[in-house]
This record gives C-alpha cells, structure tokens and sequence, in this order.
C-alpha cells in the first residue's frame, strides 16, 4: 500500500506546497526522487483515497461564505433517519458521529453567511431536534500536520 | 470580500485541486484560457488576501492510519483560555485548536482540539500529557471519540473541511 517515501511524501506536502512553475520538483529535491516519480507516487496515493485533495484549504468566510460547526442530540432510534436528511445537504461538508449525548457533529459551509441560520433553523424544524451553532471564534492553529 | 469573475474562475477549476501532473499551473491555465503566470499570479494574490490559507495536500486520516480521533472540548474560564490553547496547539497529535461559543445551559465547553491517534489509548494518554503541559488537567473537559464517519467530502470552494 504505502512505502516509507510515500510516507515522507505526504509530510513534506503537508508543509506546504511550492507556487510555482514545477512545484514537486522541489518535493523531488528534497526526498531524492524523480520529478516524475513523485507525480506517479502521488497519483496512486490519490487513487488509494489516501489523499483527498493536493491543492488549496480556503477560508470560506474571506470567500463571502458561511462556515460553522453543528451538532445534535439524536435518539439512537432515529439516528439513520437524521442522518439522512442532514447528509442530503449539499452545504453538509462532513458529519461524524461521536460518543456522547450531543451524537451528531457537523460542519456547514454556505455561500452567503445569513445561509447558515436558515439552514440550522430548518434541520431543527425538520427534525424537531435542538441544533446547536458553534462557529469558530478563534483558532490557534492549523498546520494539519500528521506524521504518516 | 468581493472576487472578480476571472477569481472565481479560478477558484472553480481549484475546486478539485490541482492536476497531477509535472506542471499543474499550466494545465490549470490550458482548462481556463490563460497563461501559466496569470494562474500562479492568481493564486498569490488569493493567498495574499487570505482567500486560500493553505496550500498543501488534504490527507485522509483513516486511510493513513490514524483510527482513533477525537474531538476534546474544555470549559476554561476566558483569561485562562488562549495561554492553554497555545500549548495545547503546539503538541504534533492536536491537530486543530479552537475557540468557540457557549450554548449555556445545553453545551458548557469553549475550547476545541482534534486530537488524532493510532489507537484510543494513544489519544487519551495524549489527553492527559497536553493538558497537564497546559495547566488545565483539573478544567472540565470532555473527549468525544468518532464513532463513525458519514460524509467527508472535499471542500468546494465556499467550504472547508476544517471549520
């Protein structure tokens, strides 16, 4: 599956990647492969799901957006029924259940800021289930850097 | 902030990052009619004007092996919050670190962090060290470990996965 290079592959990435004319050249150079070597290596590591994405993180609210963290308190009962209806969201980016009373976390990203409200408002109205909005105030970092 | 036509067409053909190819601007550039330099130029300033924080690989932490994850939240009174925040933001397994509001009486917590692991005992022995170097071992707390993931999507442009 994954090799030592791809490994340091993917934190040498996940410094950031070069903007410029050959931009894993210089990832090339630093781990002592080939140019072509790491555009392969990272094809494959994109088709093994390993790698979602090699590009830009935005700031959606710099985009004009609408961006927060949701979470709900769903019955067990009706966990796969709420699920549902809120994953049917295009605006849903990503949704994990976790273990806790507030079972349900997710993260909502509109084109316009007031969108973000509305949507809330009505999942609540729709499920009949509390939604809490817990946008960010402030952050204290976000190198999301892992060791792979 | 308001972007031009030509940045939204930009941002439209990053939507899926970039191609994977030895030279991704210009086959971006090829995609949207322009030159090589004009991607790159639109890129710096999306960068410059903090439209696009970060410009890097988005990696999945399932697939690399990282099962356990947890979301652990703090309930830290508000002079105590950013100087604990910084440490805790420091430590390589605290992989985001945020300050968010209160839903008094239904959500006491203020303080956000991802912490990642191999395995749950890996997350919560590191729990116990990040808080103690933070000062905050004896602050409310909980860790609110994924059970399951339902959708994870790549951020469009308008979204980011790390809200």
């Amino acid at each position: 599956m994954m090799d030592e290079l791809d490994r340091q592959l993917i934190n040498w990435l996940q410094g950031g990647l070069p903007i410029a004319e050959a931009p894993f050249a210089a990832a090339a150079a630093a781990l002592g492969l080939a140019e072509d070597e790491v555009v392969q290596r990272l094809r494959r590591l994109a088709e093994l799901r390993v790698l979602s994405r090699v590009g830009p993180m935005y700031d959606a609210v710099r985009l004009g957006g609408g961006l927060t963290l949701a979470a709900m308190a769903v019955p067990e009962a009706r966990f796969d029924e709420v699920a549902e209806l809120v994953n049917a969201y295009p605006e849903v980016a990503h949704n994990y259940r976790r273990e806790h009373r507030w079972n349900m976390w997710f993260v909502l990203a509109t084109e316009r800021p007031e969108r973000v409200g509305e949507l809330l408002a009505e999942i609540a109205a729709r499920t009949g289930l509390a939604v809490l909005d817990l946008p960010k105030e402030a952050e204290y970092f976000l190198a999301l850097r892992l060791p792979a | 902030m308001d972007l031009t036509g030509e940045q939204h067409a930009l941002l439209a053909a990053l939507a899926d990052g970039l191609p994977l190819v030895a030279e991704p601007y210009a086959a971006l550039g090829q995609r949207l009619g322009w030159s090589e330099a004009a991607v790159l130029d639109g890129i710096r300033t999306l960068v410059e004007e903090g439209v696009i924080k970060r410009f890097g690989v988005v990696v999945r932490h399932h697939e690399l092996g990282y099962r356990a994850n947890a979301m652990v939240v703090f309930d830290l009174p508000d002079d105590e919050l950013q100087a604990a925040a910084r440490i805790l933001a420091a430590r390589p397994a605290v992989t985001l670190c945020y300050r968010r509001p209160r839903r008094l009486p239904r959500w006491p917590y203020n303080l956000f962090c991802m912490i990642h692991g191999r395995d749950r005992a890996r997350v919560l022995a590191e729990v116990e060290a990040a808080t103690t170097a933070a000062g905050i071992a004896q602050r409310p707390r909980a860790v609110l470990f994924s059970k399951r993931r339902f959708k994870q999507q790549a951020a469009r442009y308008g979204g980011e996965a790390a809200a």
